[in-house]
């Protein structure tokens, strides 16, 4: 485990030495604060929770998060260093591993950085803060499914722009799911069954449980295999390198 | 150190490499020669484990790289061919990257840095991003990340190629001074690099051996010997 550590300093240490880590955070912060307190008309609300800040989270990562995933592999790729990588001592499993938890850190320190609006309505009204509590631990899950996919999506090209369409595409079906329009669409050739099996891949749906501050192991256990998973293909691709 | 049996990469219906079998002992520079595309990146990829080969075994200290390939990485020092590196790194943060890699730490990791940078004359750019150095301080940062545990086996690919007539000297005296101690494999299409550094010669044309020995007993002069071997091969095709 050392070496993904290894790997995963190095990582993390790549993002703050280009601009990339400060341009990501800047418009993280800009946009989450537009879209919780105008487009989710935080104050209109009237009530003391943060439903307008997590509600906006799966989309809002959407686009954020295959950005800060997609040079992963895609970069190492291009510039000849998965070479590298692949012939020193380490278990490709490690450096996957090392590579997917340094982006996943670093979006945890991005949302961390969204303290104030926690401070924002502690000092307006009286929330209950083991629901926000929960909302963050659901949207830090969030943020590692979408980028897990983005890791896969960037294993399988040497080409970042290919990576992040790949990755949108693939969020946006977790997202849509479990959307009417698209069970709709889909009920009208396929079994209910199959249906239903498609809404339940959904984010959305097992994200609302941790928005209403419930911690479900089977939602907690949905993230986790949708990670599990990601990395495990992204292994298979890489393998076949 | 190196024991390479009927090895084969396919890709599709082309064959790469095509029944190559040699072996490197220690203490041996053997030079890797051959035209663009005879196959002796994609024979140095499966030395060092990048490429799983089609059939085919290759040995390391005694490891199978296909079996035990974590036993066999740790012997073996690399640089690929077009030298990569991570742009974003200093040249320490890129070695002291390489160290821990290759379980080094504290006093060690330190005194393996300071030594790969003095033996590849990278004294004057230690502290300077990657992305900044010229070519040939860039390959022998790549070259210095390869000598960084001290292995027993070095697998390079093309370790002059980029630099200036100066450097290329110095890289060659390098290559025979460490040669002394280890088993080194290196792949060259300039000729003069295999009477300068090499105590054996492997020349290899479209995936196969088609010459080994020492530079005296291939013949002379060596470039004749090589166009004979290779490139009216190739011509006929």
């Amino acid at each position: 485990m050392s070496l993904a550590w290894t790997i995963a300093k190095r990582e993390l240490g790549s993002y703050f030495t280009s601009p990339v880590a400060y341009v990501f955070l800047v418009i993280f912060l800009l946009l989450t604060g537009f879209f919780t307190f105008t487009a989710g008309q935080f104050f209109e609300r009237g009530e003391a929770s943060l439903a307008a800040f997590f509600g906006w989270h799966p989309w809002l990562y959407l686009v954020l998060v295959p950005a800060v995933g997609m040079r992963l592999w895609a970069e190492e790729r291009r510039s000849g260093t998965l070479e590298l990588l692949f012939t020193l001592p380490v278990p490709p499993w490690q450096a996957i591993l090392g590579k997917f938890l340094a982006s996943w850190l670093f979006l945890a320190i991005a949302l961390a950085l969204t303290f104030p609006v926690v401070v924002t309505v502690n000092l307006l009204g009286e929330p209950d803060n083991g629901m926000i509590v929960a909302g963050y631990v659901g949207s830090f899950l969030l943020a590692g499914a979408y980028l897990a996919v983005t890791c896969m999506t960037s294993a399988m090209t040497r080409n970042q722009v290919v990576a992040f369409i790949l990755s949108v595409l693939a969020c946006l079906f977790l997202i849509l799911a479990g959307f009417n329009p698209v069970t709709d669409l889909l009920a009208r050739w396929a079994s209910p069954a199959f249906v239903d099996t498609v809404a339940a891949f959904s984010v959305v749906t097992h994200f609302d449980g941790f928005q209403r501050g419930v911690i479900d192991s089977r939602d907690l256990l949905f993230f986790l295999s949708v990670i599990g998973f990601a990395l495990f293909a992204t292994a298979v691709i890489l393998r076949n390198r | 150190m190196i024991r390479i049996e009927n090895l084969v990469k396919a890709f599709g219906a082309k064959r790469a490499v095509d029944g190559v079998s040699f072996s490197v002992e220690r203490g041996e520079v053997v030079g890797f020669l051959g035209p663009n595309g005879s196959g002796k990146s994609t024979t140095m990829r499966m030395i060092t484990g990048y490429y799983a080969p089609t059939s085919g075994r290759v040995t390391v200290g005694g490891h199978d790289v296909a079996e035990a390939p974590l036993a066999a990485k740790r012997l073996i020092g690399y640089l690929p061919e077009s030298a990569p590196a991570y742009p974003d790194m200093t040249v320490h943060g890129f070695l002291a990257f390489a160290a821990e890699m290759r379980g080094l730490a504290g006093r060690r990791k330190r005194e393996a840095i300071a030594r790969a940078v003095e033996r590849c004359f990278l004294d004057t750019v230690v502290h300077q991003s990657i992305d900044t150095l010229s070519k040939g301080y860039r390959h022998r940062t790549c070259l210095a990340q390869a000598l960084i545990h001290d292995p027993e086996v070095l697998v390079l690919d093309e370790p002059t190629d980029g630099l200036d007539p100066n450097q290329k000297h110095e890289v060659r005296l390098l290559i025979r001074e460490l040669g002394r101690s280890k088993a080194i494999v290196f792949s060259t299409h300039i000729l003069e690099e295999v009477d300068a550094a090499c105590t054996r010669a492997i020349i290899i044309d479209r995936g196969r051996i088609v010459a080994q020995g020492t530079p005296d007993e291939l013949g002379r002069p060596l470039d004749e010997v090589f166009r004979r071997l290779t490139t009216t091969d190739t011509a006929r095709r």
